[in-house]
């Protein structure tokens, strides 16, 4: 189809939602133009492609922008359909993928942020024991969807692996930093195994931060939102 | 792809996110048991079938649920493909209507609900943020007849359901939405032209009385 249009992705490394476009992409071996936003600023080309929720990614496929990350990863399953495909092909199948990639963006990763940026203590702890609660739901959910297999998606990364294996970055830092575990042999021991064979997937490895620069990152983020002026 | 596995819809029938849904069926012709929810008595059907979120719409399909309104419709096109598609074929296209979907989610429900809630600078404030995206829709509607073109399409489904919200919204926030946004209540008359639409669409005075006790009472319990 449109293979031989120019790709860019404006993004920034430490982002889940970037991510997630880069490994679809990875998926489907696409070459593209990484176009870094630096931290505080947006740039002219960020906010031209995203007039409407100015944020990070866009892709830029032929002048074209696409945004929102989920929307992103669908855009390009359907553009470069013949390999790899991302979403599966059942249609029940791919409902219960959707239904578990919304239920990740609007209930469990605003209680993962809530730990980190909770108004208070007592917020902080019930964020984190919805966080722990989601990851069960996650666990049972990865028994019926893997029907054994390594991923979400069966033998290969698909659409919910992409949706979730995105955060192991910050689940990482968030349990060093926390000291405490969410990925769990005990509680959650399919997601451990899963987690592992997502970070070594050939599309996620060079898109994997590493989880102390990712560290770095957040401890660096943090400190500039406590000297930030009162508002 | 289309069967004949018994279709069952859980619903209530103020919900627009349910409203999506039955919309979607009647588009596509599709006969299904419709199954109204008390929500403050759930069924144990819908707790065995949406176990993680308990909410209305379910759609239950040969014994197997989806969840989450526009998940649902998804299905809905994708399995019922044979006619009246809802999402469009070109891949930039169908990015567009998702991300407008998305966008009508995010925004319209969360804040047509601080309207009804908020008093004083705070309900100026949404009210504001409130037209504000109304108006951004205009800019996406353009021209065009539907969000989805010369016909009825995903964004179309995932908006409409709202038009049954204007007059209550009107009311708390002092303003007559055909001067504030006239292309969204043109687009809006239009839709009601197509039966799937006006044939499902709840009463609007019925619909406006029992939306404005349940905000009275909201605001009585603050």
């Amino acid at each position: 189809m449109a293979t031989t249009d120019d790709v860019k992705l404006i993004g920034a490394w430490p982002s889940p939602f970037v991510m997630r476009a880069r490994i679809a992409l990875n998926i489907k071996s696409v070459d593209y133009e990484f176009l870094q936003e630096q931290l505080g600023t947006k740039s002219d080309l960020l906010l031209k492609s995203n007039p409407v929720h100015k944020k990070i990614p866009v892709l830029i496929h032929g002048h074209k922008p696409v945004c929102e990350s989920l929307v992103i990863v669908q855009y390009v399953d359907d553009v470069w359909a013949s390999d790899q495909p991302i979403l599966p092909s059942d249609p029940y199948d791919r409902a219960i993928a959707r239904f578990w990639a919304a239920y990740i963006d609007d209930k469990w990763f605003p209680s993962l942020s809530g730990m980190a940026r909770g108004p208070t203590e007592e917020a902080k702890k019930a964020a984190y024991e919805q966080v722990v609660e989601g990851l069960a739901l996650l666990e049972d959910a990865f028994g019926k969807c893997s029907k054994g297999k390594p991923f979400f998606g069966g033998d290969r990364i698909g659409y919910l692996d992409i949706a979730l294996g995105s955060f192991l970055g910050w689940i990482r830092v968030t349990e060093k930093m926390g000291n405490l575990k969410l990925l769990d042999e005990a509680k959650t021991p399919h997601l451990v195994k899963w987690a592992e064979n997502f970070c070594a997937d050939a599309s996620v490895k060079d898109v994997m931060p590493e989880t102390d620069k990712l560290a770095e990152f957040a401890k660096m983020l943090m400190a500039k939102a406590k000297s930030a002026p009162p508002n | 792809m289309a069967d004949n596995k018994k279709i069952t819809l859980l619903n209530s029938w103020i919900s627009p996110f349910g409203i999506r849904v039955r919309i979607a069926l009647a588009h596509k012709g599709i006969e299904y048991d419709y199954k109204e929810e008390n929500l403050s008595n759930k069924s144990p059907l819908l707790l065995q079938m949406n176990p993680v979120k308990k909410q209305i719409p379910v759609l239950i399909h040969d014994g197997k649920p989806v969840c989450e309104s526009m998940v649902i419709v998804q299905y809905i096109d994708e399995v019922w493909n044979q006619k009246s598609p809802l999402l469009p074929a070109d891949p930039c296209q169908r990015a567009q209507a998702r991300f407008w979907a998305d966008f009508v989610d995010k925004k319209v429900y969360s804040l047509g609900r601080q309207l009804w809630i908020t008093t004083g600078e705070a309900l100026e404030a949404a009210k504001k943020e409130f037209l504000d995206c109304f108006k951004l829709l205009e800019g996406e509607l353009g021209q065009k007849p539907y969000f989805g073109g010369e016909t009825l399409g995903f964004v179309d489904v995932a908006l409409i359901p709202f038009y049954l919200w204007f007059s209550a919204l009107e009311h708390c926030g002092n303003f007559i939405m055909v001067e504030e946004c006239p292309k969204i209540v043109a687009w809006a008359h239009r839709c009601m032209e197509n039966d799937c639409v006006s044939k499902t669409l709840p009463d609007l005075e019925k619909a406006f009385g029992f939306l404005m006790e349940i905000i009275k009472k909201q605001r009585a319990d603050k």
